[in-house]
């Protein structure tokens, strides 16, 4: 009854699953644009490592741009000026676009640091033995480079989880959103920044945990 | 048979090899010897395409190395390599090592694969490391590491780049034994060496190289005992 005359309202379990299925939104947008991003990302460290001149020129400006401008920034002008192109993107597939390019980015680099960790002379002992150039990538520089720069992957994959937050910016109700609108109804923005806080923890930490395992189990 | 003629190699305007002519006959152990920077190693890497060919020709078993249609991926089967640095996968075990190149490029059956494997790292004395990674091995293991993996492709012949130069010393006899072994097998092999004892013994023949020229080629006997080239006779006095 208290309801109807009160405008704001404590915070309830219903608010808990509120939460909760944001965090799995939070999980959702971070977990497919890492995928693809980190997929293009390879591609592009693998252009600017072997098409070194023209990669230069071309696509490592661009990834600066990326790599530099706030993604804030990035998601607001993408979301507002894509639909002058024809292109109506709701704020999740805007979010997406964006955060993929900015994974993207990120990766280009750790690729292209992974590609030149495997030393020349192990390339050329593999393709001396009749192995050819992409066998050589897949069998020998993929599993070699990837682990020396597994660490710095998960350190982007961490980072971009957190970034995803800002697609709230757009309206997209992911876990940082629904904290907003919690905080404006319930006025206890300590308590649900801590368990906001808590989700993003409970996503983060599974990972950084996996990691290391992954980590010990190479340097053995 | 592998026939050099004419060989020029160039890096820009470095002049590396200037004009080798060499034949070198099934079932015959050559070692070449000279100082560093004199072309030995680009030599090398000219037979099997690691390296393109300003002038002349290279023909392995009548394939002409660096002509477009050929299939180099194919011709490096022929040629077992192994370098100064082992370049062991770390990522993989000793007998997945061995066995990735039969598997994914002559395409045997993991089975197959394996078996050959085994077979070569018994060959060279590591039938007991085959489920160890290579960092847990000696520099010496790690090099007859190589030797197997080159060897598991079933190669007709074997180039060896200075296979002895980056071991501790108490680590080149064991390698040098397998060496020995392979040439006593009928192995046909050039040695890129600067173990002078190994080439006096094992070689058919032994050439010099000086500053991208092969200064002088011959039996053992010449080559240590009576050197006709006045380079080749200062190289060894001081190597000596
Ligand atoms: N990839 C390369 N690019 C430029 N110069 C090279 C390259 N490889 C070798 N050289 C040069 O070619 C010369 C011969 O080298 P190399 O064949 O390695 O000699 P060696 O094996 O007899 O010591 C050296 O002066 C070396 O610096
Ligand atoms: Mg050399």
């Amino acid at each position: 009854m208290q309801d109807s005359i009160s405008f704001f309202t404590g915070f309830g379990i219903n608010d808990l699953l509120f939460l909760g299925e944001a965090a799995l939104k939070t999980l959702w947008i971070s977990a497919l644009s890492i995928a693809i991003g980190t997929l293009l990302g390879t591609f592009f460290g693998w252009l600017l490592h072997e098409g070194k001149l023209v990669a230069s020129f071309t696509i490592a400006p661009i990834l600066d741009v990326f790599r530099s401008v706030p993604l804030i920034i990035q998601l607001v002008l993408f979301y507002n000026f894509a639909p002058i192109i024809g292109l109506n993107f709701d704020p999740f597939a805007s979010g997406v676009v964006i955060l993929t390019f900015y994974t993207a980015a990120l990766v280009a680099s750790v690729a292209r640091g992974g590609i030149e960790a495997v030393p020349a002379s192990m390339r050329r002992a593999s393709r001396s033995l009749g192995i050819s150039y992409w066998q050589d990538l897949f069998y020998v520089v993929l599993p070699i480079g990837g682990r020396a720069v597994f660490p710095a992957w998960i350190g982007v994959v961490l980072g971009v989880m957190k970034d995803s937050a800002l697609v709230s910016v757009l309206g997209y109700v992911e876990l940082l959103k629904a904290s907003q609108v919690l905080i404006t109804r319930t006025q206890e923005p300590l308590l649900i920044l801590a368990i906001a806080g808590a989700f993003y923890f409970a996503l983060s930490y599974p990972i950084s945990r996996y990691a290391n395992k992954f980590e010990q189990r190479w340097s053995k | 048979m592998i026939q050099i003629r004419d060989l020029h190699k160039h890096f820009g305007d470095l002049h590396v090899l200037k004009g080798i002519n060499l034949d070198v006959n099934k079932g015959e152990v050559l070692s070449v010897i000279g100082s560093s920077g004199s072309g030995k190693s680009t030599l090398l890497y000219c037979l099997n395409n690691l390296e393109q060919i300003q002038q002349g020709s290279v023909h392995v078993d009548g394939i002409n190395v660096h002509a477009k249609g050929t299939d180099v991926n194919k011709l490096r089967q022929k040629l077992g390599m192994v370098f100064q640095q082992w370049n062991s996968f770390p990522h993989l075990t000793v007998l997945e090592n061995v066995s990735l190149a039969p598997r994914i490029v002559k395409g045997k059956s993991k089975g197959e694969a394996i078996a050959m494997a085994e077979k070569q790292l018994k060959h060279v004395g590591l039938g007991d490391k085959l489920k160890h990674y290579p960092n847990s091995l000696s520099g010496g293991q790690q090099q007859r590491l190589a030797i197997a993996r080159a060897l598991a492709m079933e190669p007709e012949y074997m180039l060896f780049d200075e296979a002895t130069s980056a071991l501790d010393p108490e680590k080149v006899g064991e390698v040098l034994d397998t060496m020995r072994l392979l040439a006593e097998e009928g192995m046909t092999m050039i040695c890129v060496t600067h173990e002078m004892g190994f080439a006096k013994e094992v070689s058919d023949r032994v050439a010099h190289f000086h500053q991208g020229i092969m200064e002088e080629i011959g039996p053992p006997e010449q080559i240590f005992g009576a050197p006709q080239s006045e380079h080749t006779r200062k190289f060894l006095a001081n190597v000596r």
